[in-house]
Formats: structure tokens, C-alpha cells, sequence
């Protein structure tokens, strides 16, 4: 029964045993930790759609390969993926692989996106004005289109049943997905959850953040006192996510833990966060008391920093604020300089750029960032350089309000 | 744990603005009339059942933040406060902590097919003001700034099931003590777009729109309509089990037919749509609230109909419970029980 759910009395710890990145930098994991090691970025000229009447014509797009990961997936059914489709199955086969899990589990699916196969959308809605009376592709078309059967995808994949929860927070679904999967697995109600987020870049949506002149025509600069706006990019993160008992009993490699996780809504304005930045400073607050975590004891923070004008001040106002006393010291990052902003992807990315920096303890640098805004009273990380990290915090901050933030340490 | 109560229900529906006039719809037991909406190159439109136009606009639809917003932001928050009743100043004030959450599958269609036909024409004039009205979790973000709250807004997206889903999300958030009460609202608009693509699979199938809203609690001593007795699991439609098994494996989690209990089913009357539904409800004896075959198909939205009229009838004919049956349109099966509380 999803209710009532059996309770379990003291929480559970929740360790993750598989992940899976796919971004601009590339595919898998030690693609992309030597991308950001590097100090690389994938920015260049949009070549999925036309951008050649847009303001902005950059993003960090993915290079696909010709064939998706060999899964259970029938070979028409791998011919017919959408991009979107395609990056969430490449995260989603690298964390499955990772984790050893086994086919035929009842296990929940968490993923979080904002558009989903919207390529497919568009096409429909090209050929419907274009070709009134023709239906060719079309039904394969809506059907693709849908969230929902990208998600059954992945559990044909990999041979398992769900329950499956898609997640449309904005730019917050991908954490909100892991974080509903923490609470999940935290609850001891379930034992293994699989969890992440992917968006692909669409039309539309590169469309509409020109429109608002959000889109930066250069690459972005999180946090530059100059900034001039976001620069898109597309991807995933796929995670395997288990109780560490679980864990345990299969004698798995574990690869760090999620914590703590805070997720607050700002009602200030549909785009904009409220200048003060509450409502970042309660995620972010909330993560830290379910972990039991204090400012002090954060070594890294993740931050959302899109580069906009309107997002990095409050963010920077409210980490400040959040972190007090050792605001000076604390090392803080847009990850968004070298891969973009991923929209419904980027919570789950960034954990997951997060989780390698843990791992093989380093921070990952916030390149091209000249001038820091004065608002930014920490230490921004300019430089790929080695650290030691025990624990990282990361934040998603989305249209309408949605934040969210979580906290992952270190497995030693 | 304190049981789930259900304190409210809300509806916009092709009936009319309001849970009276759905009801009146469903005791009528007759399909409303279609409409047509034009579909650009065609001659024949293309039928579907609307939203009537309000005849008097609800209050909640008066706040600022709502100038720009389409219908399906209007129908998510004028079912959420109907179902929230007086409660709803009460979270205004911040004295009721109240999580919401969005159920949705196709979601803010028109503003986006809008905004990408203007993007198609001409990027540089597409509209800034329906660009983030295309959002899905726009609708959620709005009624959660009407209502004041800051509490966790979550917009999930899949097919009609999605609604109950959300459900045992909302009874969760309560039970766990996250929030006081939870506003669950499944909802969709109508377009051509969605009319068109229902139409490659089934030419019988109604586009309908609207929305209906549950409101959960868990304080006793408080009216109520119903108690929220259970969610089923949800069995998704893989390659390992079809909609019939998903069906059947739904059905089996639900109690056999009683006397003075009622079914809301997803059947919308069409035999080759609902014949796996049928089937795994063969044993049922007793009535029926048949929401779809009066309303149309508005995925989220029906099923969240479908759990208003089951509320509703357990407090108005004095049922002394209610199964909902979802068999969604390409994701899962999965159903729900409300039975009469003592209050």
C-alpha cells in the first residue's frame, strides 16, 4: 500500500552504492570529474534546434552516441528514445551497474525533470500546424512525449516495478526527487529507492529564458559582480540509494551519504527570489537540522548560483547568513560555469559533482568568474584544487519558489 | 498514527464551478452535451467538454498574483479553496501549516503551445509573460503565494493515477507531522493540442478539463466528510505486467463488494478502453458513480473528480464507503478506499 505505510522506529541512514552523470562534459563519472578537475566548460553554438534568431545562441549541449547502454530495452523501443530518454538511460545504466542491484525488485523510481521528451512535443505541434491531416509518427510521438513513459523506460531497462514519482518542482526537481527518495528510505518504510533528474535542451524552453533575457550570450559567470545572465545545458544523474543496512547486507561499495535535506517555498514572485533570500536560508537551514549539522561542520557548498542578475545576490546573502560566523572560510561553487544550467536536472547533477569532490577530495571550481559580487562574503572557488571535504551541501532554487537543498558526506 | 481525514472537496468541471454542480451532473447519470474547438487546418472541429465560463467568479481568483494566469491555474486554485473552506484563512494567518501538492499530466498546454507557436514565428517577439506560465509547478507556486504559505509545494506528473499518488503524498506529509493539513488538486485545461492527440487513439474519447481538490487533515473533533482508509500500490503497466494484470492486481487490495458502499471507477464507457477495468471489477454488486462517462477525460483532473464524488456520496447518500479505481491512460493502476467517519 502507498497508505498507510508500516513505520519503522528510529531513522535510517541512506547511502548511495551507484550513481550515474551525464553532462556537456561528457559521459560517466570519470568523464566528468576530469572535465571539472580540469577547470573545462562545454559551452558552444547550439546545434539540436535553430538559434539563429535567438539573442543567446550557446549551451552546453550532450554528445550523444549513436547507441544507448545495452538494457533489457527491446532494440525498437532503444530506437525510438528521445535525447532526454537517452541521457536518463546512459545516468541510469552507470548508477544500476554501480550498485549491483538485481532485476525483479519492487523498487521505486523518483525522478525529477521540468519538460521531459519535449523534443517530441514540439515535433507533434510542427507537423499538427504544418501537416493538418497527417498522422504519420504522430501517436508515437504523444506517447514518447510523456514524463511518464520515459520513467517506464527505465524500469523496462532494468527490469523492475515501481512505484514511479516524477517531480516538476523547476529547477528544484532533481533534489526534490532525492530528497523525497531520503525521506523514503529514512522512514525505513522502504529499502532501496532509485533516484535522480534529467532535462534535455528543447526549443522551447531555450526560447523562453531568451525571451525573459535571462540567457547569457557568452558563458555564464555565477556570482560575477558583472554578470549578465544563465547559459543552458542538458544531462543527468541517476543514484542508487539504500538504507545502510541494506547496503551492508550485501556487503556493496558505498559511495557516500545523503544526510540531511530542507525544501521551502519562496512566494515572493514567479521568477524571482525575494531579495533577502528566506526562503533559500530555510532550505538550507532545514537540510542542516535534519543532519544535525551545523554551518561549521559544511566544508563545500554547491551553490544554484544561475548567474541572473536576480537569483545570485539573495543565494549569496542567504549562504552568508546561513553560515555565519565562518561565512569567510567556507569554499562555494557554481558548477553551472562548466556544464550549465541543467533546469530539472541540475539538483541531481550537482549532488552528483558534489559526491565525486567527496570522493576523490577536491573542489570543484567555478570558472570565468571575474569581479565576485560584493554580496558574496564566502570563498569562491576559482581554481580546481585539492581539498579535504567531509561534507558538501548543494542547492537547487527553481521558478515559482521551489527550493530545496541537501546535504551529502563523505563514506570512509 | 492519527487517522487521514478528509475535511473538504473542491470541483471545476465541465458541470460548472463548484462541487454542487458535479454532483447535480452525476445523480443526472447523463453524459454533458460536446462542444466544438477549432483545430487550425481543419474544417470539422473537434469535440470536446469545456469549463462553462463562471457565472460568478470566485473570490480566491481576485488575487494580483492571478493576472497572468491561464485556466488551469484558475481551476487548481478555485478547487483549493473550495475544499479548504474557512480553513483557508486560517493558513493564510499562519496558523495551519498546510502542504500542497499538484497533480498533473499534460498540464499548462495552451500557454505552451502558445509560446512555442510564437517562438516558431518569431523568436525575438515570443511573449516573456507566458514563458514561465508554462512551468508545470506554476499553478502549485501560485496558490501557494494566495495562501501565504512556505510550507513544501510539490507538482507530480504522470497519467490520471498521478492524483492518487499525490494523496497518500499529502496523508504522508501529515502523518510524519511536516505539515498540519494537505490541499491535493488534480487538474488539467483544455486545448486543441490534447483534444487532437486523444483523438489518434481513440475518436470516442472527450477531452473534458477542470479540477478537484481533497483537503487532509488530521485533527479530530472537526467536521469531515470521509476517512482515508487506504492507497493502493501502484501497478505500473511494464513489460512484465499489462494493464490487465496492473487491473486485476489493484482490485485485489480493495475489499469485495459491501452493502451501502459505492464505486468511482476510470470507465468513460468507451468497451475497449475500459474492458481490463471491467473485468477486474466483474464481482462488484453495487453502485456506481460513473464520472467520466458524464464529464469526459481531463486524466489528473477525472480522477480527482473521481475521489470527490466518492467523498461526496459517502457524506450525502450516506454510503458508508467509497472505492476508487484508477486504471490510467499509460502508466499505472491504482485505487483508493474513503469510508464515513463518526462525526
Amino acid at each position: 500500500m502507498l497508505f498507510p505505510l508500516a513505520k519503522k522506529g528510529s531513522p535510517c541512514r541512506v547511502v548511495i552504492t551507484g550513481a550515474g552523470i551525464v553532462t556537456g562534459l561528457g559521459l560517466g563519472w570519470r568523464t566528468n570529474a576530469d572535465g571539472f578537475r580540469a577547470g573545462r566548460n562545454a559551452f558552444r553554438k547550439v546545434t539540436r534546434f535553430d538559434v539563429s534568431r535567438q539573442r543567446a545562441q550557446i549551451a552546453a549541449e550532450v554528445d550523444l552516441p549513436p547507441n544507448p547502454p545495452s538494457t533489457r530495452l527491446s532494440r525498437s523501443a532503444r530506437a525510438r528514445l528521445s535525447p532526454s530518454a537517452s541521457m536518463l538511460l546512459f545516468a541510469a545504466h552507470e548508477a544500476w551497474t554501480q550498485s549491483g542491484w538485481q532485476p525483479g525488485e519492487n523498487l521505486p523510481l523518483m525522478l525529477g525533470t521540468t519538460s521531459g521528451a519535449m523534443s517530441l512535443g514540439e515535433a507533434y505541434l510542427r507537423q499538427a500546424m504544418e501537416s493538418p491531416r497527417s498522422k504519420r509518427r504522430q501517436p508515437t510521438r504523444v506517447i514518447h512525449y510523456q514524463i511518464q513513459r520515459e520513467a517506464l523506460n527505465v524500469c523496462d531497462a532494468f527490469g523492475f516495478s515501481g512505484p514511479i514519482t516524477i517531480i516538476a518542482n523547476a529547477c528544484a526537481s532533481g533534489a526534490n526527487a532525492l530528497g523525497h527518495a531520503w525521506e523514503l528510505l529514512r522512514s525505513g518504510r522502504v529499502e532501496r529507492v532509485f533516484a535522480g533528474g534529467y532535462d534535455a535542451l528543447c526549443q522551447l524552453t531555450f526560447s523562453g529564458f531568451d525571451s525573459l533575457q535571462a540567457l547569457s550570450a557568452d558563458p555564464c559567470r555565477p556570482f560575477d559582480a558583472h554578470r549578465n545572465g544563465l547559459t543552458l545545458g542538458e544531462g543527468a544523474a541517476m543514484f542508487a540509494l539504500e538504507t545502510l543496512d541494506s547496503a551492508r547486507r550485501r556487503n556493496a561499495e558505498i559511495l557516500g551519504e545523503i544526510t540531511g535535506y530542507g525544501a521551502s517555498t519562496d512566494i515572493h514572485h514567479l521568477t524571482q527570489p525575494h531579495p533577502a533570500g528566506d526562503a533559500a536560508f530555510a532550505a538550507m537551514t532545514a537540510a542542516c537540522a535534519a543532519a544535525a549539522t551545523t554551518p561549521e561542520q559544511v566544508d563545500y557548498v554547491n551553490a544554484h548560483g544561475t548567474a541572473t542578475v536576480q537569483n545570485d545576490g539573495p543565494e549569496a546573502l542567504a549562504i552568508s547568513r546561513w553560515a555565519g560566523a565562518c561565512a569567510a572560510t567556507l569554499p562555494v561553487s557554481s558548477t553551472k560555469a562548466s556544464i550549465g544550467h541543467l533546469l530539472g536536472g541540475a539538483g541531481a547533477v550537482e549532488a552528483a559533482v558534489c559526491l565525486m569532490a567527496l570522493r576523490e577530495q577536491w573542489l570543484p571550481p567555478q570558472i570565468g568568474t571575474g569581479t565576485a559580487d560584493p554580496a558574496c562574503a564566502f570563498s569562491l572557488v576559482r581554481e580546481p584544487k585539492d581539498a579535504r571535504i567531509n561534507v558538501a551541501l548543494t542547492n537547487s532554487f527553481g521558478f515559482g519558489g521551489a527550493n530545496a537543498s541537501l546535504l551529502l558526506r563523505r563514506w570512509s | 498514527m492519527s487517522a487521514i481525514l478528509i475535511r473538504g472537496i473542491g470541483a471545476v468541471s465541465p458541470a460548472g464551478w463548484g462541487v454542487p454542480a458535479l454532483r447535480d451532473a452525476l445523480e443526472k447519470e447523463i453524459a454533458l452535451p460536446t462542444q466544438p474547438i477549432v483545430r487550425p487546418g481543419w474544417t470539422q472541429p473537434l469535440l470536446n467538454r469545456p469549463v462553462p465560463p463562471c457565472t460568478t467568479r470566485p473570490a480566491c481568483l481576485s488575487y494580483p498574483r492571478l493576472r497572468r494566469t491561464g485556466a488551469l491555474t484558475h481551476h487548481v486554485v478555485a478547487s483549493a479553496f473550495e475544499a479548504m473552506g474557512e480553513d483557508a484563512a486560517k493558513i493564510q494567518a499562519g496558523k495551519i501549516r498546510i502542504g500542497i501538492i499538484v497533480c498533473l499530466m499534460a498540464g499548462n498546454v495552451a500557454y505552451s503551445r502558445r509560446f512555442y507557436e510564437e517562438t516558431l514565428r518569431d523568436p525575438a517577439s515570443a511573449s516573456p509573460m507566458i514563458f514561465p506560465e508554462t512551468v508545470f509547478n506554476a499553478p502549485a507556486s501560485h496558490l501557494a503565494a494566495c495562501l501565504n504559505s512556505t510550507q513544501a509545494t510539490h507538482t507530480i506528473v504522470g497519467d490520471d493515477g498521478t492524483f492518487l499518488q499525490g494523496v497518500a503524498l499529502g496523508a504522508d506529509w501529515i502523518a510524519n507531522g511536516q505539515v498540519d493539513s494537505a490541499v491535493v488538486i488534480g487538474a488539467e485545461e483544455m486545448d486543441w493540442i490534447v483534444a487532437d492527440a486523444l483523438r489518434l487513439f481513440h475518436p470516442q474519447t472527450i477531452h473534458g478539463a477542470g479540477a478537484g481538490a481533497l483537503y487532509l487533515t488530521a485533527t479530530p473533533g472537526e467536521p469531515t466528510l470521509a476517512k482515508l482508509n487506504c492507497v493502493t500500490d501502484s501497478f505500473l503497466f511494464t513489460a512484465d505486467q499489462s494493464r490487465a494484470d496492473a487491473a486485476r492486481n489493484m482490485r485485489a487490495q480493495l475489499p469485495s463488494c459491501v452493502l451501502r458502499e459505492v464505486l468511482c471507477p476510470s470507465t468513460q464507457g468507451i468497451s475497449k478502453l475500459d474492458a481490463p477495468e471491467h473485468h477486474a471489477w466483474l464481482d462488484w454488486q453495487g453502485p456506481r458513480r460513473l464520472t467520466r462517462t458524464v464529464l469526459g477525460q481531463a486524466f489528473a483532473a477525472s480522477a480527482a473528480w473521481q475521489c470527490v464524488a466518492a467523498c461526496d456520496a459517502i457524506q450525502c447518500a450516506a454510503f458508508s464507503a467509497a472505492n476508487v479505481s484508477v486504471l490510467g491512460v499509460n502508466q499505472q493502476a491504482i485505487g483508493a478506499r474513503f469510508a464515513r467517519t463518526a462525526f
